[in-house]
């Protein structure tokens, strides 16, 4: 009954209020720095205790994962109570208790995928936050041509032995766990790839941090030589991981679209419309001066305007269970040409303060921005670079054939 | 639900997708170009009227129910996809909204009823230049004791050689490019003094000039508030330009949808011309583009049923996005075709042709990128 439905989703409405309020640490409420993100993870730190509380609550009320089943850790929540404990969290503007790749990619695609003891014993500790797990994708010969990948996985009876090389493993010098792709048969291309779990403190196991453009390091190449894998921690069926690859990637490319990549977005640093009005100038009428760079950025401000319309959008007809055709390869290559447009916005209207790399005579926000402006040009790279989303577009949406 | 048709507007869209598909396909517009007509259809103006087109956003009673502009976007998307001739913008969506924006009780029972039934087609007489400038009005109204006397030069009236009334913007006081000093008139196409110019386009929809001297209107024929007629125009032409947001975006997923069959049947060097990358990516953006301009364009029409959020901002990004969509669309339509979207015979050029139209009329995709950056305060 639809009345019903609806006064239990008020009540959930008025316990989770309540909850929230006793449980949801002052600090918080408050916007958070990129340096305060919490990864969880055996290495992981707390910049502010408080952010381990909330963790730890939000763990154990499986509201880090409000919608897997409540016997894997998760929430167990429906659709509609999520959306009131979003709603909830929004309304007291509460950061995210933790950031994962687990929480994001992974347990999505075991939970579809995985058997009922790999579930049990790998989802809670995600939603806890405990296992921080990171992503053996890329390798230096597989990049967009990802099914091209070379990492050779042995059945060696009680064991699997890895041997090959990652790269652009995101933060894999910080993981605990890795959700890898290895080649367990060398006479299919796509027929001969398995989805494969292990411990990143396996005897074999090196990963090495990669320099950026930017200064930072989140990447890593990483390298295995003769790790042993327990049988049971290969997922689906032997050869069949690229299905599970490929649904992964949807859980990714959706992951990237919605937080609009990641990180807080820059606190602190203000749009390009702002930067440009305080060191380019106004005219008369308050307009920026430079009506070109005004015109720019007035189309880039229109252009995230509809991305965020359009996420809305694919958000309310998944609801009422329309589907949307492939929005996810349409919003990842949306997202990254509009981060980048605004990163290469704001440095243009910050003029010489944006050419700052470090040390005295720079405002910090500024020089974050530019950090930021390097960093920006991985977007249409990592997670399917945007002509490889293209592709899915043109051929899954639109039904373009290859070359006979 | 912002994005989510209910089931009646389901229904009404699925109407106007039938009947534009069936009674005003591409070659209908074709073939009253090739004879002459100009946009001039009368038997599509009774077929609307029947269906009950012209009163999607008129309730029965005041106060009542109806389809909402949501509703009408709908049918305007229709329209737009075959490129019909209609009287839909200017009387069921512009003139509907003036006059219940901005007339009075009497006004509203006089008129309502007959846009509603089709019995009377209106047009907007605004600009005065080349170029769309809703405050640059110069044409007079002049108090005379009895009523107003009107006197001006109104260029490119869309739907103008086709109306029995005009909603006219004349100025009561001050100058052209002030605000104040706006009012706007209702002015019947016989009147003594108005003279229409038709004007054949290169859309085949028409137009006209429509010239006033020393026009005699009565008190009664003033729509909205005397001098303050800004207050009513501004939203009446923030509905149009969303309206033919929704008109561009159907052309623009017709053409497009056009192309990806040709890309799909055409061959050269063995290969079937969509196999190739170049042409896959240029089709993938357009789509992106085209999932990224509905949004906008369902929520600007959204906004102003439930009157939340900012309309005037939704209005400028939604035409400014449809704008460039189909400017894009269109182009790559006649690209893509090679020559054969350079002959009259094929629909690329008349897609292309009505594009520049909907593009220029109430409001480039630079006007309102200019009026969006002044909204939002840089």
């Amino acid at each position: 009954m639809a009345y019903d439905a609806t006064e239990d989703l008020d009540a959930f409405r008025v316990e989770t209020r309540d909850w929230l309020e006793a449980n949801c640490p002052p600090s918080m409420r408050t916007p958070m720095t990129d340096d305060e993100i919490v990864w969880g993870g055996k290495r992981g730190t707390f910049v502010n205790p408080e952010s381990k509380t909330w963790l730890d609550r939000m763990g154990e009320k499986g509201w880090t994962a409000p919608e897997w089943p409540a016997s894997y850790g998760g929430g167990g929540l429906t659709k509609d109570e999520n959306r009131v404990l979003q709603e909830e969290l929004r309304r007291i503007k509460a950061r995210p208790a933790l950031f994962s790749f687990g929480l994001w990619m992974f347990g999505p695609a075991l939970l579809e995928f995985g058997n009922e003891e790999q579930k049990k014993r790998f989802l809670p500790d995600i939603v806890k936050g405990k296992t921080r797990w990171c992503q053996g994708y890329s390798e230096p010969g597989a990049g967009s041509d990802l099914a091209g990948l070379q990492t050779r996985c042995e059945d060696k009876g009680d064991h699997y032995l890895i041997n090959g090389q990652k790269v652009w493993t995101s933060y894999a010098d910080q993981a605990d766990w890795i959700f890898c792709l290895v080649r367990t048969d060398t006479s299919s291309k796509h027929e001969g790839i398995s989805f494969i779990l292990f411990d990143m403190e396996s005897p074999g196991v090196e990963a090495r941090p990669i320099l950026l453009i930017s200064g930072s390091s989140p990447f890593c190449e990483t390298f295995f030589t003769d790790v042993k894998v327990p049988n049971d921690q290969l997922v689906g069926r032997v050869n069949g991981g690229w299905e599970i690859a490929k649904r992964l990637l949807q859980f990714e490319r959706s992951s990237i679209s919605a937080g609009g990549f990641g990180g807080t977005g820059g606190s602190g640093i203000l749009g390009p419309e702002e930067y440009a009005k305080m060191h380019v100038g106004t005219d008369s009428e308050g307009r920026i001066a430079d009506g070109d760079l005004r015109g720019r950025i007035a189309d880039h401000k229109m252009y995230a305007k509809a991305f965020s319309l359009t996420v809305q959008r694919q958000t309310e007809q998944a609801k009422a269970g329309q589907q949307v055709d492939h929005t996810a390869s349409i919003l990842k290559y949306g997202a990254a040409k509009m981060n980048q447009d605004r990163h290469e916005l704001l440095i243009e209207a910050l003029g010489s303060e944006a050419l700052g790399w470090e040390g005295e005579g720079f405002d910090e926000n500024a020089m974050k921005a530019t950090r930021g402006w390097l960093r920006s040009k991985g977007n249409s790279i990592e997670g399917g670079t945007s002509e490889i989303n293209l592709n899915v577009v043109a051929k899954r949406v639109l039904g373009l054939k290859d070359h006979q | 639900m912002t994005f989510v048709l209910t089931e009646d507007q389901e229904m009404l869209r699925d109407t106007a997708l039938a009947f534009v598909r069936d009674e005003l396909p591409v070659t209908h517009l074709r073939a009253l170009r090739d004879k002459g007509a100009n946009g001039h259809d009368a038997g599509t103006r009774k077929k609307l009227a029947e269906l009950g087109f012209f009163g999607v956003i008129i309730p029965d009673e005041p106060g009542g129910e109806h389809f909402g502009l949501v509703g009408l976007g709908q049918i305007l998307e229709a329209q737009g996809r075959t490129l019909a001739a209609t009287p839909l913008l200017q009387t069921a969506l512009i003139a509907a909204s003036a006059i219940q924006l901005g007339g009075s009780k009497a006004m509203q029972a006089e008129w309502l009823p007959r846009i509603a039934a089709g019995e009377t087609t209106f047009a907007l007489a605004l600009d005065e230049t080349a170029h769309f400038a809703p405050l640059n009005v110069a044409t007079e109204a002049e108090s005379n004791g009895q009523g107003y006397t009107l006197n001006g030069m109104k260029r490119f009236v869309p739907g103008g050689h086709d109306a029995e009334m005009f909603i006219v913007v004349a100025r009561t006081f001050g100058e052209a490019g002030d605000r104040h000093g706006i009012t706007l008139f209702l002015v019947p196409a016989k009147a003594k003094g108005v003279t229409v110019q038709e004007l054949k386009t290169f859309d085949a929809h028409g137009a006209a000039h429509v010239t006033l001297d020393d026009v005699m209107v009565g008190p009664g024929a003033v729509l909205g508030p005397v001098d303050e007629g800004a207050d009513v125009l501004e939203p009446v032409l923030d509905r149009a330009a969303i309206g033919m947001a929704a008109e561009m975006l159907g052309s623009s997923v017709a053409a497009f949808e056009m192309t990806l069959e040709y890309l799909k049947s055409r061959k050269q060097f063995g290969q079937l011309i969509g196999s190739f990358q170049s042409m896959q990516h240029r089709a993938a953006k357009m789509f992106t583009e085209i999932e990224m301009t509905r949004s906008c364009v369902a929520a600007a029409l959204a906004a102003v049923d439930s009157g939340k959020g900012d309309i005037a901002e939704l209005a400028s990004l939604a035409k400014a996005k449809a704008s460039e969509l189909v400017h894009l669309v269109s182009n790559e339509c006649v690209q893509m075709h090679g020559g054969i979207g350079m002959t009259d015979v094929a629909d690329p050029g008349l897609y292309m042709k009505r594009a520049r139209v909907q593009e220029a009329l109430y409001g480039s995709a630079s006007w309102h990128r200019d009026r969006y950056a002044r909204l939002q305060g840089f």
